[in-house]
């Protein structure tokens, strides 16, 4: 059986031009870039071209770029460094109700070290308004957070306009851009933006790579102390091989992204298009036209999301739903919820989040197996039969 | 993550629908809880002769209604009155950690039933019991509305762990 896999919101294949540049350094060029020995220089020079590669990606200038793990170490870095290098001038930081738990999470373990942190709802779209994050702001809010993307449901928010805002106001801007960088076009000068999250996996690169995009002059508070990696912001060896890997997906991405955009979208289209027709009672989430090219987020009424993921992946189909039933710690997304979405429908959400690598048969095998699959678990659902003997 | 015997009742489930004019009915959970499971039974001279079952929710509360069930039929009350999550869990070959709370749900389900035939018996009219949800951590029962399980202290509706490579 085939496999189509459209869930590459949680991982991405690896492009094979990418792989293949990164085979050197894993084998004759294993150097440590801090060593002055001619091996140690091999690795320095190629760690250099990739921030450079990576750099012009985001239209940044290398020294900009710190390179980190992930995109939650990038994330970490950002909103700790920025707590704890400006904490002197205030101890406020605003963030959306829909961040990656990256965010959250660091802003939760700030909130218990004393920092006080806003969290700005979104409307029904997932969408956070510019204008309450310019009256969230204090004489003492030291940095905004605002995702510049959003995985789950699949929206862009308005990260230039806030970043105007935060401009005017001399409040330092981070924004998580892990899953738009490498995806859609991000220029950190024209979205106002001091701080920059991005990740490797997420453009066709290698796990194990991020970075965070520091503006020149911003200061910030290392988490890591060790030795003098990255300008002495990140302790510890540099990833050579991934790091090499993410700046090849760079180079492929910049010149790839519109046709990435145009290509991902035409797939979104016809799924989002053909759903609707052939099963009743579903919704679309996030926003109808500010999304990311590749991402349907839908949910279907009356189910829930693991039993369709199960059944779908006997079929050889492989995504993604915000149900509680997936989640560790079994709690529905805190995005849909912050949407105002019901739990009760967050239950039933599926991401289909889709790559390069999909066809146009992938949406035509999804639209045939994916109806009987609802249609089989809806005569199982209580609470199916409930809403139907109310509608009757 | 699933044993074979779960895949296979959540694939096949048994006893699968709903029973007009049923003796007995027991609901448990609801959607927002993230499991509803309705058992519906018949009942011939004390024994459970039919039972059916509806459930909303993930694969194992699915393999676990159907486990409850294919137990219960041919049972006398109280034989199924012993039905426990624990065995519905061993019949099942084992549960993630995670979802033990979906075999409480199935046990509870069909307790219900019983308990509704029997009052309905003794000529009571059918009250169903006030909303609860369990604990995903430990298990204990907590009405709906609770923000904190009485038994672990753990937010029951705080963020969850739905995860992304980042």
């Amino acid at each position: 059986m085939p496999v189509i896999y459209t869930d590459h919101a949680a991982a991405m294949p690896l492009d094979p031009k990418v792989f293949e540049a990164m085979v050197p350094y894993f084998k004759e060029f294993y150097g440590n870039p801090s060593s002055i020995h001619e091996d140690g220089e091999n690795a320095r020079q190629a760690l250099e071209e990739a921030r450079g590669r990576v750099a012009r990606l985001i239209a940044a200038q290398p020294e900009e770029l710190i390179f980190t793990s992930c995109g939650t170490e990038s994330n970490n870095l950002a909103l700790k460094g920025i707590a704890l290098a400006h904490q002197s001038k205030g101890k406020e930081i605003i963030i959306s109700g829909v961040e990656h738990f990256s965010i959250m999470h660091c802003a939760n373990a700030l909130e218990k070290a004393g920092f006080h942190i806003t969290r700005l709802p979104v409307d029904p779209y997932g969408l956070v308004d510019p204008g309450a994050v310019e009256r969230a702001i204090t004489p003492q809010t030291i940095l905004v957070s605002v995702m510049h993307s959003n995985p789950e449901v699949g929206t862009i928010e308005p990260i230039a306009e806030i970043g105007k805002i935060t401009r005017a106001k001399g409040v330092l801007f981070h924004t998580d851009a892990v899953d738009s960088v490498g995806n859609i076009p991000v220029d950190v000068n024209e979205l106002n933006v001091d701080l920059l999250s991005l990740a490797s996996s997420t453009f066709y690169g290698p796990k194990g790579a991020g970075a965070l995009y520091i503006r020149k002059g911003v200061k910030i508070q290392p988490l890591l102390d060790g030795g003098i990696q990255e300008r002495g912001l990140r302790a510890g060896t540099e990833n050579v091989p991934a790091i090499v890997g993410m700046g090849v997906a760079a180079d492929l991405a910049r010149e790839e992204i519109p046709r990435r955009m145009s290509y991902l979208k035409s797939l979104s289209v016809r799924l989002t298009e053909e759903l609707p027709k052939r099963i009743p009672y579903i919704r679309f989430l996030g926003h109808p036209t500010q999304r990311l090219p590749g991402n349907v987020s839908v949910a279907v009424e009356y189910i829930e999301g693991e039993a369709m993921l199960l059944f779908m992946d006997m079929e050889g189909v492989r995504l993604s739903s915000g149900s509680a039933c997936i989640s560790r710690s079994l709690k529905v997304s805190h995005v849909m919820l912050a949407m105002g979405i019901d739990a009760a429908t967050a239950q039933g959400s599926l991401l289909f989040s889709f790559g390069m690598q999909n066809k146009p048969e992938d949406v035509d095998h999804i639209l045939q197996v994916l109806p009987p699959i609802v249609e089989r678990l809806r005569n199982m659902s209580p609470v199916y039969r409930k809403a139907m003997a109310k509608k009757a | 993550m699933y044993s074979q015997m779960v895949l296979d009742h959540f694939k096949n489930p048994r006893n699968v629908g709903v029973i007009e004019n049923a003796d007995g009915v027991g609901e448990v959970g609801n959607p927002v809880c993230g499991d509803m499971m309705t058992f519906y039974i018949k009942v011939k001279d004390n024994v459970i002769e039919d039972v059916k079952f509806q459930t909303f929710g993930c694969g194992a509360a699915i393999a676990v209604s159907s486990m409850v069930s294919e137990m219960a039929l041919g049972k006398t009350l109280e034989e199924a009155s012993q039905i426990s999550n624990k065995r519905v869990a061993e019949a099942l070959e084992g549960l993630p950690k995670q979802k033990m709370h979906c075999s409480n749900l199935g046990a509870d389900a069909l307790h219900k039933a019983i308990e509704d035939y029997k009052k309905k018996k003794e000529g009571e009219a059918y009250k169903p019991a006030p909303k609860k949800c369990y604990c995903p951590f430990c298990d204990v029962e907590n009405p709906e509305e609770s923000e904190i399980c009485t038994g672990c202290g753990k937010g029951l509706h705080d963020e969850h762990g739905h995860e992304h490579v980042h």
